[in-house]
């Protein structure tokens, strides 16, 4: 992966930590960075302070201690509608993100609300529709598509909005194997830097040459995905397990790379 | 809903984006856009309320008016007739007026009438069927989603238009919800049989709540996510041309000659 040196990273979070108003402290200092063109999965147990962390970096959730920065821009008021065009995070459920009659309007919703019309619109619909491959299915409803074609939708309303960072969380959850292997092709053609957040470790050792461990609110390991998942003592000290009979190092020399 | 069970359900997908009234066609009415329709149809409504009930010939003259849309729109008498039967229960009412109302009484086949209960009878069946059928003949020719772009662009307050159009989005997420939660609660063999139930049904409808109150919650987040800030962007203006205009508008115009005719004749 080669970072262009003289733009700024992606991604870059330092000393993050927060605490839920009922006194839940979920994040203890995080800090991290993805330079642009990355990407990365973050593991973690269930519980780890993942989602706190995600809705972090849009601005969603604030108040705590720390900065995040999205290309050179601190995530904070004043940016707000800038920081939300640059991280397009998609949802676990499909359903709650497309909200919308029609899969057309839905992708149009974000560049709409930052004030794209007509044909310049259209055009961004189509190409983000494209990018997923489903350019056919404009104008169905969302919820007459099976569950791999709404996922895939709901990347394409994120990418429509030309974002420097994709966040996933959990994009495999739900999908039977050849959505699953779709939807890795779709993320690995896309130019854009990544953040998958998963419990799918085969996923993200297929995906994401790097990885971040986040575990009871700090980032406890960062490194080469096929290092870490090859590292037993580790792995079980974050509950984290591989699924049975896989071994990352036999299928490691495979993946990783563009 | 949730009794028709797998193959209801699927036969709802089937039917593709639009509700049950709508009647796939390509007409000229078909092509007419929301808003104009929806103008239309209220205006009609309004000048067929206003109409003096002892003129029945004026009624019977917007039903030829209407069935003229229908020609037009070709909805079959059939199927119009049939969306009709939505009225019953008013029809049901009005049935009961000519026997409770008060004043003069005629006898009809030996029973006793009240003239001002025939005549609010009449009304009420009269001017209601017209307003249906307007309603329906509207229904079946536009979209829901055309409809709320429609109420969009007549200005209707813009949380109303958000809330129906969520409400067309999730009514199937929640509805398929209900029948897994109804599956769930029969495969443990339970079964809803009398009052003793009651409370378990209660109880699943109160889940149902707080799962899509959950459900809002999230929705919300994801669209905040996206630059949602208080007003849904507008993602297509619907415009319509002068002659549009006209052309929706024969039908109340039509009908409000015949209502003028019926104050002076």
């Amino acid at each position: 992966m080669t970072a262009v040196t003289s733009s700024p990273p992606s991604l870059d979070v330092t000393h993050l930590a927060f605490a839920y108003p009922d006194g839940h402290q979920a994040l203890f200092g995080v800090d991290f960075r993805i330079e642009r063109g990355e990407r990365v999965a973050l593991l973690g147990p269930n519980g780890a302070g993942k989602t706190t962390l995600v809705l972090h970096l849009n601005g969603i959730l604030s108040g705590g201690t720390g900065t995040v920065t999205v290309a050179g821009l601190p995530v904070g008021k004043q940016h707000m509608a800038e920081i939300r065009r640059r991280v397009g995070i998609v949802f676990q459920d499909p359903d709650d993100q497309l909200f919308m009659p029609t899969v057309r309007e839905d992708v149009a919703f974000g560049p709409a609300a930052a004030g794209l019309k007509g044909a310049e619109l259209e055009a961004r619909v189509d190409k983000a529709l494209g990018l997923v491959g489903m350019t056919e299915f404009k104008d169905r409803p969302p919820h007459h598509l099976s569950f791999g074609q709404r996922r895939r939708v709901a990347v394409a309303t994120v990418l429509a909005m030309e974002p420097e960072i994709l966040v996933l969380d959990e994009p495999s959850s739900n999908l039977d194997p050849a959505s699953r292997r779709e939807l890795a092709d779709i993320l690995r053609s896309l130019d854009v830097t990544v953040l998958m957040v998963t419990h799918d470790l085969p996923y993200a050792l297929e995906l994401c040459p790097r990885s971040l461990i986040l575990s009871d609110g700090v980032i406890a390991a960062d490194g080469k995905t096929a290092d870490l998942l090859a590292d037993d003592t580790l792995m079980r000290a974050h509950r984290l397990e591989l699924p049975f009979g896989f071994d990352p190092r036999t299928v490691a020399t495979s993946t990783g790379g563009r | 809903m949730g009794a028709g069970g797998g193959t209801s359900r699927v036969s709802e997908f089937e039917r593709g984006g639009a509700h049950k009234l709508y009647r796939h066609g390509h007409s000229p009415v078909h092509g007419l856009p929301p808003h104009t329709k929806l103008a239309a149809t209220f205006a009609f409504v309004v000048v067929v309320v206003s109409t003096p009930r002892e003129a029945m010939w004026a009624f019977a003259l917007y039903a030829v008016l209407l069935g003229i849309v229908a020609y037009v729109a070709r909805v079959p008498a059939g199927f119009l007739l049939r969306r009709l039967l939505i009225e019953i229960p008013f029809v049901a009412f009005a049935v009961l007026m000519p026997f409770v109302a008060e004043g003069e009484r005629v006898d009809v086949l030996g029973l006793s009438l009240s003239v001002s209960g025939l005549w609010g009878a009449w009304n009420v069946l009269a001017k209601g069927t017209l307003g249906v059928a307007a309603s329906v003949l509207l229904a079946s020719t536009t979209e829901l989603r055309a409809l709320l772009l429609g109420l969009q662009r007549l200005k209707l307050p813009p949380l109303l238009v958000q809330i129906a159009s969520f409400m067309i989005r999730y009514g199937d997420v929640i509805t398929d919800e209900m029948r897994r939660m109804r599956i769930a609660r029969e495969s443990r063999g339970f079964e809803a049989r009398g009052i003793r139930h009651w409370g378990v049904l209660a109880k699943s409808a109160g889940a149902l709540f707080i799962r899509s109150y959950e459900r809002g919650e999230r929705v919300h987040l994801a669209m905040v996510s996206r630059g949602y800030a208080g007003a849904m962007p507008v993602i297509d203006e619907v415009t319509a041309s002068r002659a549009q205009w006209s052309y929706a508008l024969t039908l109340p115009l039509a009908a409000l000659v015949v209502c003028l005719l019926g104050w002076t004749l």
